[in-house]
């Protein structure tokens, strides 16, 4: 699937929700069962630092595409990784450098994307762009 | 005196708020309080009708303003009961105060090798000013610690005093824990050893009533936002004979007597120490807000918030897992928390969905975080516009993070 589409299906999969508790309950079960990185990758060279919550991503690049996983200490912060992981994981360096996000606000969201201290979604998507660039000059 | 909270709470036009299409329940208090329509209004008045720059001033306007910035000071000398009127300075808010005693005081008492003591309890606000000019001035920046419950561990202040110790920086109140520090009993010690005090008062100025002429402190220094007033206003206290020793820290108009290129002599106190043109319409709001929490009185202000603390942590020490962070014997209306396996953002990010408006975090103090091992906490600090219901807000909001967690 592209990002876009992958965008439309969890847009859609949050239209489903009534009220706000379903929808943080989602997120904490995505945080949940999103598997998290070895300790070995927990590495300040991966770390995403806000002021409240500790985010790791880890990317590699396998047959033209990226690979991505991620941890955090905070389980909402790292149920929205999760959904970034769910966009990102498997598409092109070149896909991810020109993607447009809109997911996030369309899923009511974009409260995490105020550009304070106290969150680090737009470090992650920022993080996440820059493996892209990264990854698309090695390529 | 009962306090009418119905009635004071109609005072605050925010408290009748919604977030996320709930009833705000306010538990920020600690890192600003909201403000009474008699701030706001006095602040409007000003700007409807007496702006203009104050001081040397010939019109009408800015004799009236300059009377207002004045009279705000007269009000702050009562509120702590300082000597002299020109012992009040205004600043933007405590960090500044902080800093300016730091730079000044050091630039005429702190050389190489001379110690300063701040506490491990401090607000950021307390430590890196400090350490700047110790830095700068080759000195040395020692720590008074505190043992698991929040309290300093008093007996070592003697021991940590040298000939060299110049100065003790301690806050009043721990805006993390809430403990109240024995600041009597730090002033004779170090003033035993002849060691100069500061007192950082932004906790506790719109708990307890300070006087510091009783007190017999050198500096004090506490913010107008966390009184009820408007923020970028602040006030350093100092002691006249002190603040006439220092040197200027800031440069500018106000604070000089005259200019010449082949040097320049500077004001008399208050003035020497307030370069540029002063935030008077802030000091007139000040003012208000002191008058308002002085007409509800601090005795009042404090037991009814005290009766706000007991009530709330008993209520939230029944909830399994939760850990209260600062248990002194001597506390403030903030409860600092955590929940098993709940990160403090998680809780905080969940509350907010409630309406419920707590901190989380570091709250300023990574020290104080590094003594208990932890990240960062969820902070809850009442102010006595809060009610028991809201805590009872507070509490179920909670177990329903709680429940959230359980799979």
């Amino acid at each position: 699937m592209t990002i876009n589409e992958i965008q439309e299906e969890i847009i859609e999969e949050f239209a489903g929700f009534e009220d706000w508790m379903d929808k943080y309950a989602y997120l904490i079960e995505l945080g949940t069962d999103l598997q998290g990185l070895d300790e070995k990758h927990q590495t300040d060279q991966n770390l995403i630092k806000g002021c409240q919550s500790k985010v790791w991503f880890n990317a590699s690049l396998e047959d033209g595409k990226v690979k991505l996983e991620a941890d955090s200490d905070a389980i909402i912060v790292k149920g929205i990784a999760a959904l970034l992981i769910r966009v990102f994981n498997n598409q092109t360096p070149e896909d991810i450098m020109n993607a447009d996000l809109n997911f996030i606000d369309e899923i009511g969201l974009k409260q995490h994307l105020s550009p304070t201290r106290s969150n680090g979604l737009v470090s992650m998507v920022k993080q996440i762009k820059m493996y892209g660039i990264a990854f698309n000059h090695v390529k | 005196m009962t306090l009418d909270i119905n009635k004071i709470r109609k005072d605050f036009p925010i408290l009748q708020e919604k977030v996320h299409g709930k009833d705000l329940v306010y538990f920020d208090n600690a890192a600003t309080t909201q403000k009474p329509t008699q701030v706001i209004d006095e602040m409007v008045k000003y700007y409807y009708k007496y702006n203009s720059n104050i001081h040397r001033g010939v019109h009408y306007l800015s004799n009236k303003s300059t009377d207002g910035n004045e009279n705000a000071r007269k009000i702050v000398q009562n509120f702590i009961n300082a000597e002299h009127l020109h012992e009040i300075i205004f600043t933007r808010g405590t960090t500044e105060s902080v800093n300016l005693v730091a730079n000044s005081f050091a630039e005429r008492y702190i050389g190489e090798g001379d110690e300063v003591i701040v506490s491990e309890l401090e607000h950021h606000s307390n430590i890196v000013p400090w350490q700047l000019v110790c830095e700068k001035k080759k000195a040395v920046l020692k720590v008074l610690p505190f043992n698991d419950k929040g309290e300093l561990l008093l007996d070592e202040l003697d021991e940590l005093i040298t000939d060299r110790t110049k100065i003790v920086a301690v806050n009043h109140i721990s805006n993390s824990l809430g403990t109240i520090n024995p600041i009597q009993k730090i002033i004779d010690i170090a003033h035993a050893r002849g060691v100069k005090v500061l007192v950082d008062a932004a906790q506790s100025v719109q708990h307890l009533k300070i006087d510091v002429q009783e007190w017999d402190v050198d500096f004090l220094v506490f913010s107008g936002h966390k009184l009820y007033g408007p923020t970028g206003i602040g006030v350093l206290y100092g002691k006249e004979d002190l603040l006439n020793e220092m040197p200027p820290w800031q440069g500018g108009g106000e604070m000089i007597k005259e200019v010449r290129f082949s040097g320049t002599t500077y004001n008399e106190l208050p003035f020497k120490f307030e370069a540029g043109t002063p935030n008077y319409i802030d000091a007139i709001g000040l003012g208000a807000a002191i008058e308002y929490v002085e007409n509800i009185g601090l005795e009042n202000i404090d037991a009814y918030e005290q009766e706000l603390l007991a009530y709330a942590t008993e209520k939230l020490s029944s909830i399994d897992g939760l850990k209260i962070y600062g248990t002194a014997e001597h506390k403030t209306s903030v409860i600092s928390f955590l929940v098993d396996g709940i990160h403090f953002y998680d809780m905080g990010m969940l509350l907010d969905q409630m309406g419920i408006a707590v901190r989380t975090g570091t709250h300023c103090t990574e020290p104080i975080m590094q003594h208990f091992g932890i990240d960062g906490t969820v902070r809850a600090s009442f102010s006595f516009y809060n009610t028991k219901e809201e805590i009872d807000a507070l509490y179920n909001g909670i177990l329903k993070v709680c429940k959230m967690f359980v799979h």
